[in-house]
């Protein structure tokens, strides 16, 4: 272990960003963990302040700031209304990464982003053996959520509710595509992350089917790996440019106009966070993730703007109430809020309306929500009551960590709402 | 830190509500002023006045030194803990007690943020004026210790005109009450007016009693620009004349107006020396008549540009470019020292000169917005606090700008505080006489000086 003067050193690389901080606060008023604790050391404002000691060798404990650095969702609520333009997501990953490197990976962390996640078939084939024999250990808990609870009492998985992992996930039903441009004359790539693939195929599924409405071409490569970003955020830095390398392996074989995804963790990971962690590419590298980087775009966003939304059909008469859950990667990192509510307007089944705090944090934070779970359920729970409060029958959002999320909180209040993607909704009106 | 002593304060409180590791501990030793950070011995942080009570009564009795902290958003070191002291946080303390739309007041805990309060008020068709910049984050109690002002200073003023009673703990720990939620109350002496404004150096609040009003039906917002900063100084005072008292009356010079326009691309003239933004509120008819009649003295008083906001739409574009001044400016450069210096209204033209003097003399970005109507101006300096050599005329720049706001009949502060920033100008302001009659105050109340000490008078 190097000496807190190396540590020093590594940590001036972010000294430029960290002295735009004023320390002026405001912060305080949109982060959703702040909102829970009222502790500074939880709000950006906290951990500026933490790093910059650090920088300066105010203090001499790294595991301290470590920790609580952890203890943060990387929404990015606190970047998106900073009066400085402090970019702080920026500062938190990299911080991570520095303090990753300087006091080892935890072995657990290790074994998960080292030994599964990096290796996407390895991890493919465990996860295909635990949804198959998940039965033993969960059991269902809510028919119209779907949603599954511990069998037993585990300290892991706690009073958690969650979608079980599904029987056939997107890679088994779909393994590969590369289809040629149809009437809308554009052609996609399609990525559709971890938990799309592995949990919510239902979504992929509904996004290849609006694509091959609208004539889009899709190219769907096999093998493909996660964006990285758990691995990132848990201060992998080997693990993350491993994952880049191999997806941008696959996605560089064809060409195609954009590349689409449903998950704006992933969306947003792939825009923002491989050209951030730029250092360690070659200059090829850096060059075709520009150019990715350019293609990349919600599906939503891309339906909207780039091929144009169709008018859905619906038999009945009866409309259904709905209300929709901005996700923080995609409002608050990638500017998106629009498109995914053209998307629901556009089934004439559905009335959309506003919950209150529409874009506030579902508490989820990825990695957050399994390191810290009663703070991640009590930010949820005030989601929960937002939807509730709606009184819509349905809750669509544009990311399936929030799905997730906002399905455990649902269920484990009894609330008999539905939990959707955006798309799915607009590919419900598009009929069969 | 003197193990019994913490172990007293964690059966108090809770061990979960005693920090003590030093990573916590940093959290707390800084404010929103540019200051050096004062690391403090231990951070406290009660949940019950009761608890409250009980951690002052203990501070006394062991010698140790307490900061008061809402929300940390102070920005003249207010909330900076002393050497060797504690902070006693009041975030926990954050309940709306009553809201008394019969007899218009609201009775609040200390770590209540004053958008809270302003939102559950407004929902009940009442109204709590000050609005300081930072209200979306700061807390009640932190506004009555700094009596902290905002944009409707002119027509609403400042919190001390909506403090009605106070409950607070003297540094023995014994509790004091002053005022009353009747509208008049002159029994006994009027602790709450000592209390507000003295930066947590007099006693700790634990409750606050504030007068609610009537929230006005209706307003309406006009932006102009002027050529010359005396020209909109002139229209304030002809507005004024006219028995017209605006809710909001703001500045920006023309260095503001540059960055607001790089920022945000609103459309605002660059060459114009100085824009008003302008709110009146009140019954609508008032609000028309009053809007017509500003509008004609700014295009009589020679505005080069005057724009009515005809909807909803168009008043939040006049508010925004306010709203993003800070922003723009804090943009520029990476540190930003916001200055409070403040002098009669019709000084401002001189206070504007005085500025654009010391920014050529000092060769420091500075620009400028704030209060037209009363006065209370923001000189924003843009510099880098690594630069030492510029750090050190950066000092010398705001030492220049107390001197001038003092020359021209003015005072240090008009709303963020004297904390430790000021001190030391504040007998050049009102006379050593001043600063013995105070001190012999904060003596009596404060024998064994544990209530943030060496705020304000030193």
């Amino acid at each position: 272990m190097s000496s807190i003067k190396a540590l020093a050193r590594l940590m001036q690389d972010l000294e430029d960003q960290l002295v735009v901080c004023m320390r002026c606060g405001l912060c305080q008023a949109v982060c959703p963990l702040f909102a829970e604790t009222g502790r500074e050391a939880d709000v950006a404002r906290g951990k500026l302040a933490l790093l910059d000691g650090l920088t300066q060798e105010l203090f001499a404990n790294p595991k301290g700031v470590q920790d609580r650095l952890a203890r943060c969702l990387l929404c990015g609520s606190c970047a998106a209304n900073c009066p400085s333009g402090v970019k702080v997501l920026d500062i938190f990953i990299k911080a991570r990464a520095i303090l990753a490197g300087y006091l080892g990976l935890s072995p657990v962390k290790k074994a998960i982003f080292r030994g599964l996640l990096s290796k996407p078939n390895f991890f493919n084939r465990i996860l295909a053996w635990g949804a198959k024999y998940q039965g033993i250990f969960v059991r269902p808990v809510d028919d119209l959520l779907g949603s599954s609870c511990s069998r037993f009492l585990s300290p892991l998985l706690k009073e958690r509710h969650f979608k079980p992992l599904a029987a056939t996930p997107l890679h088994a039903r779909v393994p590969a595509l590369d289809t040629g441009p149809g009437a809308a004359g554009l052609k996609v790539a399609f990525f559709p992350g971890c938990l799309i693939d592995k949990i919510f195929p239902e979504v992929g599924a509904a996004v290849l089917k609006i694509l091959e409405h609208h004539g889009v071409g899709v190219f769907l490569p096999p093998d493909q790996g996660c964006c990285g970003i758990p691995a990132l955020s848990g201060g992998d830095t080997a693990t993350f440019y491993k994952l880049v390398r191999h997806n941008l392996g696959l996605f560089g074989s064809q060409p195609f106009d954009y590349l689409v995804t449903a998950c704006a963790t992933c969306t947003s990971t792939m825009k923002k966070m491989w050209p951030l962690m730029a250092l360690e590419y070659t200059p090829a590298e850096k060059a075709r993730i520009a150019e990715m980087q350019a293609k990349v775009m919600d599906i939503s966003q891309f339906l909207v703007d780039k091929v144009g939304l169709a008018e859905g059909s619906y038999p009945g008469t009866e409309k259904l109430a709905i209300t929709y859950h901005d996700p923080c990667h995609l409002k608050k990192s990638l500017g998106v809020a629009a498109p995914p509510r053209a998307l629901i307007r556009a089934n004439p089944r559905y009335e959309l309306r506003e919950m209150a705090e529409a874009d506030w944090c579902c508490g989820c934070g990825g990695s957050f929500n399994l390191q810290e779970y009663g703070i991640s359920a009590a930010i949820g729970r005030r989601k929960r009551e937002n939807i509730a409060k709606s009184q819509a029958a349905v809750v669509a959002t544009g990311c399936p960590a929030c799905m997730l999320q906002i399905t455990d909180m649902l269920s484990q209040a009894g609330d008999r709402i539905r939990v959707k993607h955006a798309v799915e909704i607009y590919g419900e009106g598009l009929g069969d | 830190m003197n193990q019994a002593l913490v172990k007293e304060f964690q059966r108090i409180l809770g061990k979960e509500q005693v920090f003590l590791e030093e990573t916590d501990r940093a959290t707390y030793a800084y404010d929103a002023a540019v200051l050096e950070p004062v690391l403090p011995v231990i951070v406290l942080r009660p949940r019950a006045a009761a608890e409250l009570a009980r951690v002052v009564r203990l501070c006394h009795e062991n010698g140790l030194p307490l900061t008061v902290r809402g929300a940390g958003t102070n920005l003249s070191g207010g909330s900076i803990p002393g050497r060797g002291g504690a902070v006693v946080l009041t975030t926990a303390l954050n309940q709306i007690l009553e809201i008394n739309p019969a007899d218009l007041y609201a009775v609040v805990q200390p770590g209540v943020v004053t958008a809270k309060l302003a939102a559950a008020v407004e929902a009940q068709g009442l109204f709590y004026p000050p609005d300081p910049g930072s209200m979306a984050v700061s807390t009640l109690g932190g506004n009555v210790a700094e009596n902290a002002g905002g944009l409707r200073g002119l027509k609403y003023g400042v919190t001390r005109d909506y403090v009605m009673g106070l409950t607070f703990y003297a540094a023995s720990g014994e509790t004091v009450k002053t005022g009353s939620r009747t509208v008049k109350c002159v029994s006994g002496y009027n602790l709450a007016a000592l209390l507000v404004g003295s930066e947590g150096t007099l006693g700790v609040i634990s409750e606050i009693i504030l007068k609610l009003i009537p929230l006005p039906p209706a307003r309406k917002a006009i932006m102009a620009t002027f050529g010359a900063v005396a020209q909109a100084s002139e229209t304030v005072a002809a507005i004024i004349a006219q028995r017209i008292v605006p809710a909001t009356l703001e500045f920006l010079d023309n260095f503001t107006i540059r960055a607001v326009e790089d920022y945000s691309h609103a459309g605002l003239p660059v060459e114009a020396a100085a824009l008003l933004l302008i709110e009146v509120d009140g019954h609508p008819a008032v609000v028309a008549e009053d809007a017509d009649q500003v509008e004609a003295i700014c295009k009589q008083m020679g505005a080069t540009q005057i724009h009515l906001a005809r909807d909803l739409a168009e008043r939040d574009r006049v508010w925004s470019a306010r709203r993003s001044a800070l922003p723009a400016l804090a943009k520029l450069k990476p540190t930003c020292v916001l200055e409070d210096a403040t002098v009669p209204r019709s000084r401002i033209p001189a206070m504007i000169q005085a500025l654009e003097e010391i920014s050529r003399k000092y060769q420091l970005p500075i620009g400028t917005f704030g209060h037209a109507g009363d006065g209370n101006l923001h000189p924003t300096i843009l510099t880098d606090r690594r630069d030492q050599e510029e750090w050190a005329r950066v000092e010398a720049a705001v030492d220049a700008i107390f001197e001038k706001a003092l020359e021209l009949g003015g005072t240090l502060s008009g709303e963020h505080g004297i904390g430790t920033a000021k001190s030391r100008f504040l007998e050049k302001e009102f006379g050593s006489g001043t600063i013995l009659f105070s001190k012999k105050i904060k003596a009596a109340v404060d024998p064994h000086n544990i209530l943030n000490p060496g705020k304000i008078i030193g």
